[in-house]
């Protein structure tokens, strides 16, 4: 039997590793247009991918950074290495990746977890995929999972079509740097009718510091569809800081349903400001599910504008601050047309100093009448160096519409900590319990893997806190 | 069992600067029931809870002994681990927590000796649950989290049972029980002497006492334990009440 105190394994330090590898290709430090130009090149791209490239940059250096939230003032763009390219080839099966990655690959599970309960993997080191596979009965109905710079070789009509049109450059400062910079990511094309029911992963790893990983996502699930979509995230812990700016673009068509999870672990240097979001057509459904474990700032806004009537959205989101950490977590939800749903669900926690926000938009347009929309944050404040707000903003313009917002604030009590104790569980698996217990309703989403990852996550903390306290 | 012995010496509780219980002594043998009684606030629920170790209870003077070893420095959990169990006036709830989860961790915690069969526990708690008249929902729900006052009471007595105490502090298990729960958990503290616990029932009621017969009766006023005497001594306090005391406290300091 387990017992909750076994904290051996639990360290971050599982995800603490240097890969040692000389990469095959690799940019200088700085953005301007040649590094543009040499990218769309190194990659032979087609001509028109180059030139939204080049708009996104202009774009960008339009752009100030953004002075609300953290800051975040310390990103200096002219020291980043944007690009990093580490093998030439890329495999599609792990006995065809050299080892220096494979092991890399191995060590974060992810060779297991497809084997275990997969229908496909994508795996990317740096900046590009190292690694993709769908399995062979997914591939002969018609889906696609692979890296994005693979796609774009084989599909460019598709990815054409589908490129920037749901975060377009001009959304934000970061999404017009990825749209400019951006190199691998994966590309997920389910095609009509098909429900697939095992879930996709992919696994995004950093390896060096003051470098960007700006991967591109594209999912497309046309009518009908089904599909798990999960992200993993981890680096090694630099005293230096980089920046993980990642675009997603998700196309949830008519009666479609996706779901996107995403479990972020970055180690506590890197700063993290991806940009996600979907577009939900007529009674489809788009699930967000998003556990913030690691980083040292997030900002994280997964949006979803439901545009087709009975189009539904829920976003469930847990964050963990503890430290030196600011998360800016929250969710985005425009109901766009008539009996529409969303329902948004965020947890975080707070401790050692940590900061944790709830950011928050939700407007139902005049016009989306009987649409339904609630938002519910709970924040846990576990000591009184760390902080926690809440930022709600909400525009109900359809008198039609149904809307609640509740909002919590708590600290675990002693009073509960106490009875645990009496029934013989040692205080700080008390306080673990209770933190788990007021995430519990979101956790309980996550992929197994996942959830233990938090509950050993947690249990670290309250360690932590139960040696300094 | 081997014969265990739970002794309360002379002890002496402050609250927030206030003083509570004034060298009460209580002494309680495996086997033994003692019923705990006396008027709302004068400190039946500090006297389980000092025992219990919270912390917010001081210990300003007196020992408790549990088979000759101190407690007084031992915290909360290592208490419940020498064997002490109380089942709380007030459980509180823990949203979120899974009962079955929970109780396996308390189990563990207590029994870390023993190698837990999952498969067996569970239906083990699941044929108690039935006893106590509750479905197997009750399993994954949040701890406490929702249930009413008589739902409590009995999760708690099923606590008592599974985790395997040597001492149970019963603090007014049987406000909110109805008739037939009232009987159920009766039988279920019975189960426990039976099983060889030392048993304190605090209580206001002769009702419980009617199903399990104390062997001892403490009559405890401001503080101080006014009288103790066998099983018949309730009979006696509920006729005549709490008043008789006070007069006879009020005798003694004038
Ligand atoms: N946390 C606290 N802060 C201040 N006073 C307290 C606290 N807890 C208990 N007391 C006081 O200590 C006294 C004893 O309380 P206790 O709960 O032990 O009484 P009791 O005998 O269990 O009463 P009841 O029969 O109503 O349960 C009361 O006067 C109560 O107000
Ligand atoms: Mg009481």
């Amino acid at each position: 039997m387990q017992k909750l105190n076994d904290i051996e394994d639990i360290n971050k330090e599982k995800y603490d590793f240097v890969t040692k590898i000389k990469p095959a290709y690799q940019t200088g430090k700085g953005i301007d247009r040649e590094l543009i130009e040499e990218i769309s090149r190194v990659k032979k791209e087609p001509e028109w991918m180059k030139n939204i490239r080049l708009k996104a940059l202009e774009v960008f250096l339009s752009k100030p950074i953004p002075k609300w939230g953290p800051d975040i003032s310390e990103i200096n763009f002219d020291e980043i290495t944007y690009y990093i390219k580490p093998e030439d080839r890329k495999a599609n099966d792990w006995n065809e990746v050299p080892d220096e990655i494979k092991n890399t690959f191995e060590k974060l599970g992810v060779p297991e977890m497809e084997r275990k309960y997969l229908a496909g993997s994508v795996a990317q080191l740096e900046s590009e995929g190292v690694y993709s596979k769908i399995k062979k009965q997914w591939a002969d109905k018609g889906v696609v999972f692979m890296d994005m710079d693979s796609a774009l070789q084989q599909y460019p009509e598709i990815i054409k079509e589908h490129f920037g049109k749901i975060v377009p450059p001009s959304d934000n400062k970061f999404a017009a740097l990825n749209t400019a910079v951006w190199s691998g990511g994966s590309f997920l094309y389910i095609p009509k009718g098909v429900k697939m029911e095992l879930p996709v992963q992919a696994y995004f790893r950093m390896n060096g510091e003051m470098e960007g990983q700006f991967e591109r996502t594209l999912i497309i699930a046309e009518e009908g569809a089904s599909v798990h979509y999960i992200e993993g995230c981890t680096a090694p812990t630099y005293s230096k800081y980089s920046l993980h700016a990642a675009v997603v673009e998700v196309y949830a068509k008519k009666d479609s349903k996706v779901r996107y999870t995403s479990v972020q672990n970055w180690s506590d240097n890197i700063i993290n400001l991806p940009t996600k979001r979907a577009w939900v057509e007529e009674n489809a459904k788009m699930e967000w599910v998003q556990g913030s474990l690691g980083s040292k700032i997030t900002m994280t806004y997964p949006s979803s504008i439901l545009r087709g009537e009975w189009a539904s959205t829920s976003n469930l989101n847990v964050a963990l601050a503890t430290g030196n950490v600011w998360k800016d977590n929250g969710a985005k939800v425009v109901h766009a047309a008539p009996n529409t749903s969303s329902k948004v669900v965020a947890k975080s926690i707070s401790g050692q100093g940590g900061m944790s926000v709830y950011r928050g938009l939700l407007r139902i347009n005049k016009g989306a009448y009987n649409s339904k929309a609630s938002v519910q944050c709970d924040a846990l404040i576990l000591d009184d160096h760390s902080k926690s707000n809440t930022y709600p903003h909400n525009e109900i313009l359809d008198e039609s519409a149904s809307f609640s917002h509740e909002a919590s604030v708590g600290k675990i009590s002693e009073e509960q900590v106490n009875y645990l104790m009496s029934r013989g569980i040692r205080e700080e698996d008390a306080r673990s319990l209770i933190v788990l217990g007021f995430l519990d309703d979101v956790l309980k989403e996550i992929p197994l893997e996942y959830s233990l990852e938090f509950n050993k996550l947690i249990k670290l903390e309250m360690s932590k806190m139960g040696a300094v306290g | 069992m081997a014969e265990n012995y739970l002794d309360i010496k002379n002890l002496n509780v402050e609250i927030n600067g206030k003083e509570i219980l004034k060298d009460v002594s209580i002494r309680v043998k495996s086997g033994e029931i003692h019923a705990l009684m006396g008027p709302n606030g004068t400190g039946k629920s500090t006297l389980a809870h000092s025992v219990m170790g919270n912390p917010k209870y001081k210990i300003k003077g007196g020992e408790i002994i549990l088979n000759g070893k101190k407690m007084n420095d031992l915290q909360i959990h290592e208490r419940a681990r020498e064997g002490i169990f109380l089942a709380f006036q007030e459980p509180v709830s823990v949203q979120g927590l899974r009962f079955i989860n929970y109780l396996r961790t308390a189990y563990t915690s207590l029994h870390p000796q023993e190698k837990l069969e999952y498969k067996k526990f569970l239906d083990e708690v699941k044929e108690l649950l039935n006893f106590f008249g509750l479905d197997n929902s009750f399993i994954d729900r949040g701890l406490n989290d929702g249930l009413s006052g008589g739902e409590k009471k009995r999760m708690e007595a099923l606590q008592m049972l599974i985790l395997k105490p040597k001492f149970i502090i019963l603090d007014e298990i049987d406000s909110g029980l109805d008739v037939d729960a009232l009987r159920i958990v009766s039988k279920a503290i019975q189960k426990a002497k039976e099983n060889g616990a030392g048993i304190i029932i605090i209580t206001h009621y002769q009702r419980i006492l009617d199903y399990i017969k104390p062997d001892f009766v403490h009559v405890l006023i401001d503080g101080k334990i006014a009288e103790s005497g066998n099983g018949e001594l309730a009979k006696i306090i509920e006729e005549r009440g709490y008043e008789y005391y006070k007069g006879e406290i009020n005798a003694k300091i004038e």
